[in-house]
């Protein structure tokens, strides 16, 4: 095993493209989580946007293109998951996970025809001086433009949840739904927005993995990254820069275990794939006990049905 | 205007209609899927219900039918008690797997032995690695207060890479020229799960499934712990101050649906699958959760259940080699009927008034 063939920069740098997928999928649910949805379809919208972005970007030959349909059709598989338990005061749960069951089959339904083409190049943003920096510069300044995108949603999120009255609207409506209705707020509404935003952002972040990450289609190919997403938003507390730490935590574990994969390390390949899946579970058991716990961060109204009797 | 009222309860009529009604519209939804994939949309309902059943081939694909279902029975009856109570265990997949890996691990490790020891002490320790893997998430939700969907979801994604490992490390056939997977236990017979009646489809782990049925049944009709168990689902505070130790139904609804989960995987790998291999397990353990809501949680709704979603898995190979349908439709079909049924759920625990509402 060589250790001296893992570059702390370029792990850095991979660590941070590693994250986020996680990221976008991550904030889309932090939001629906926040209007008091828990939506469990965030695997089903990531796969479904993974192949709408493939295929639209490898037909039309742009991956902006490409990043602008996995978002549409995040938010149009979202929507159903909206209807169902919004209007049809399904079981969220339940909805959720029929979400995702049915999204990984429309997902490799829908990418038969493009298993083993490459997708058109996702193009790094060189910014001349600045990436020639030793160390900084290929972490920060020589990225693809999604990799800044999450990063300036996150600060988005946090001060529109923070100092905006959409964001004030949002939380009323997650923490009492019923105050907010007597408020005269259009519950059902705000939170259907909430939901087709969390699909379009779970869209992005699976266009992010077949288009740039991997790039490929192969069926279901985010394995479980939109159930990490799930933790992560238990792991930030329901807060964005939280969530973003807790995404490169887990981005920072899938790099190095991919990297000592390479380095030859003396542990079997399938336990060191195991990793990231064990500390996202160890990371979610410390959040969730103690003094530290989450769950008192939690929105007050999360899962729970909304019907206005009177 | 269309507005909805909620019942006084829940209505007996449209509890049984609902199923019915969902399978009929997922009928239609997928047969305009299979339109807009070019096929024939009767030919193709036909011959995924129908021609399994009753067509030229039916011989062959009625034993399919109980191969198929005794797994998703036997594994959705165990999510289905959970449910009731409202822990969920959505890693079911990973319970599936874990049981069969140490189940055949103890099988193996008596080959060549021919005794009639061997095939029940691989059923005990099948179920008891699935209810070993379901108990992670059931501790870490009773002492750290975890997430439990969560937790047991992830496991799935380590049981798989678990698996890997031991069909092509550990539990490798060492006679194998290196191929991997494990020993087959179709050459091991004392070992093997073997159709009791041949040609029927009918092996240990479909007995199993009917056991754990009338278990069932018997548990939500008779016995305390099952009128614990419903409490708890419909009225957690109810049935905190009536004394219901949540921590204890937490480890039970767990434990028992991860050992039913883990039998289901011995039965499949010790029988129909006949060994460990990398992509061993079909996904039953996620369409388990398809079967136990279309049962509506109920142990005679669950059995039906279970044997029209294996329809679906036969039906769907058929369609695949006559018509050429791609195997991924049948999974989004499957996913299509469980929306179909939440939404039409609606109907069971509200009335739908139209016209203007009266004031209240």
């Amino acid at each position: 095993m060589d250790l001296s063939a893992i570059s702390p920069t370029l792990l850095i740098a991979a660590l941070m493209v590693a994250a986020t997928p996680i990221i976008l999928a991550a904030i889309g649910e932090l939001i629906v989580e926040k209007a008091g949805v828990l939506n469990l379809g965030v695997e089903g919208m990531m796969i479904t946007g993974a192949i709408c972005g493939f295929a639209i970007a490898v037909e039309s030959g742009s991956p902006l293109l490409g990043f602008i349909a996995a978002a549409v059709g995040g938010a149009v598989l979202s929507l159903l998951f909206g209807v169902l338990t919004q209007y049809f005061l399904s079981n969220q749960v339940a909805t959720g996970l029929g979400l995702t069951l049915f999204g990984l089959g429309l997902s490799a339904l829908m990418g038969q025809g493009y298993i083993g083409i490459r997708p058109p190049t996702t193009s790094k943003v060189d910014i001349p001086v600045l990436s020639e920096i030793p160390v900084l510069g290929p972490i920060l300044f020589n990225q693809d433009l999604v990799v800044y995108f999450a990063l300036l949603l996150v600060v988005a999120t946090w001060a529109v949840l923070k100092f905006s009255r959409a964001g004030l609207i949002l939380r009323a409506v997650g923490e009492n739904h019923d105050a907010a209705h007597a408020l005269g707020y259009k519950v059902v509404r705000v939170r259907l927005m909430a939901i087709m935003f969390g699909g379009a952002c779970a869209g992005l972040g699976g266009a992010y993995l077949s288009l740039a990450r991997v790039p490929q289609w192969t069926e279901g190919m985010t394995a479980g990254a939109g159930w990490i997403a799930l933790a992560i938003v238990v792991f930030g507390a329901w807060r964005p820069f939280r969530v973003l730490l807790g995404a490169y935590l887990f981005g920072g574990v899938t790099v190095l275990q991919l990297n000592l994969q390479a380095a030859g390390a003396n542990i079997p390949v399938e336990y060191l794939s195991m990793s990231p899946y064990l500390i996202t579970i160890a990371v979610l058991v410390i959040m969730s006990s103690g003094k530290a716990k989450a769950a008192l961060n939690a929105p007050a109204c999360l899962g729970r049905q909304f019907h206005a009797s009177s | 205007m269309i507005a909805l009222e909620k019942r006084p309860e829940p209505s007996r009529a449209w509890s049984f209609a609902t199923p019915m009604l969902a399978v009929l519209l997922t009928m239609i939804a997928g047969g305009l899927m299979f339109a807009a994939l070019g096929k024939n949309p009767v030919e193709a309902i036909r011959t995924i219900f129908w021609d399994p059943l009753f067509g030229e081939f039916a011989f062959y694909y009625r034993g399919q039918l109980l191969i198929k279902a005794g797994p998703l029975i036997l594994i959705a009856i165990g999510l289905s008690i959970g449910f009731r109570a409202g822990i969920w265990n959505i890693g079911a997949e990973g319970q599936y797997i874990v049981g069969a890996i140490c189940g055949a691990a103890v099988g193996l490790a008596f080959y060549p032995l021919e005794s009639f020891i061997v095939f029940p002490l691989m059923v005990v320790f099948g179920a008891l690695g699935g209810f070993l893997w379901a108990m992670i998430p059931g501790i870490l939700r009773v002492k750290f207060n975890t997430n439990e969907i969560l937790v047991s979801l992830l496991l799935v994604y380590v049981a798989e890479f678990l698996l890997a490992s031991m069909a092509l490390g550990t539990l490798r056939n060492p006679d194998g020229a290196g191929f991997p997977g494990s020993r087959n236990f179709r050459s091991y017979p004392a070992g093997f799960n073997e159709e009791i009646i041949a040609g029927t489809g009918m092996h240990w782990g479909v007995v199993a499934a009917f056991i754990a049925v009338i278990f069932t049944y018997v548990l939500f009709a008779r016995h305390q712990m099952g009128f614990q168990i419903k409490l708890a689902g419909q009225a957690p505070r109810a049935a905190r101050f009536g004394g219901v130790n949540p921590a204890r139904l937490v480890l039970f609804c767990l434990g028992l649906s991860g050992a039913l989960a883990g039998l289901a995987g011995l039965f499949e790998v010790s029988g129909p699958a006949g060994q460990i291999s990398i992509d061993f397990n079909v996904g039953y353990g996620f369409t388990a959760i398809i079967v136990a809501f279309l049962g509506r949680l109920h142990p005679v709704g669950i059995l039906l259940a279970g044997l029209l979603l294996a329809l679906t898995y036969i039906g769907g190979e058929a369609a695949q080699s006559a018509l050429g349908l791609p195997a991924a439709a049948i999974q989004a079909f499957q996913g299509m009927l469980l929306f179909f049924l939440l939404a039409v759920d609606v109907l069971t625990n509200y009335r739908v008034r139209l016209g203007k509402r009266e004031a209240v």
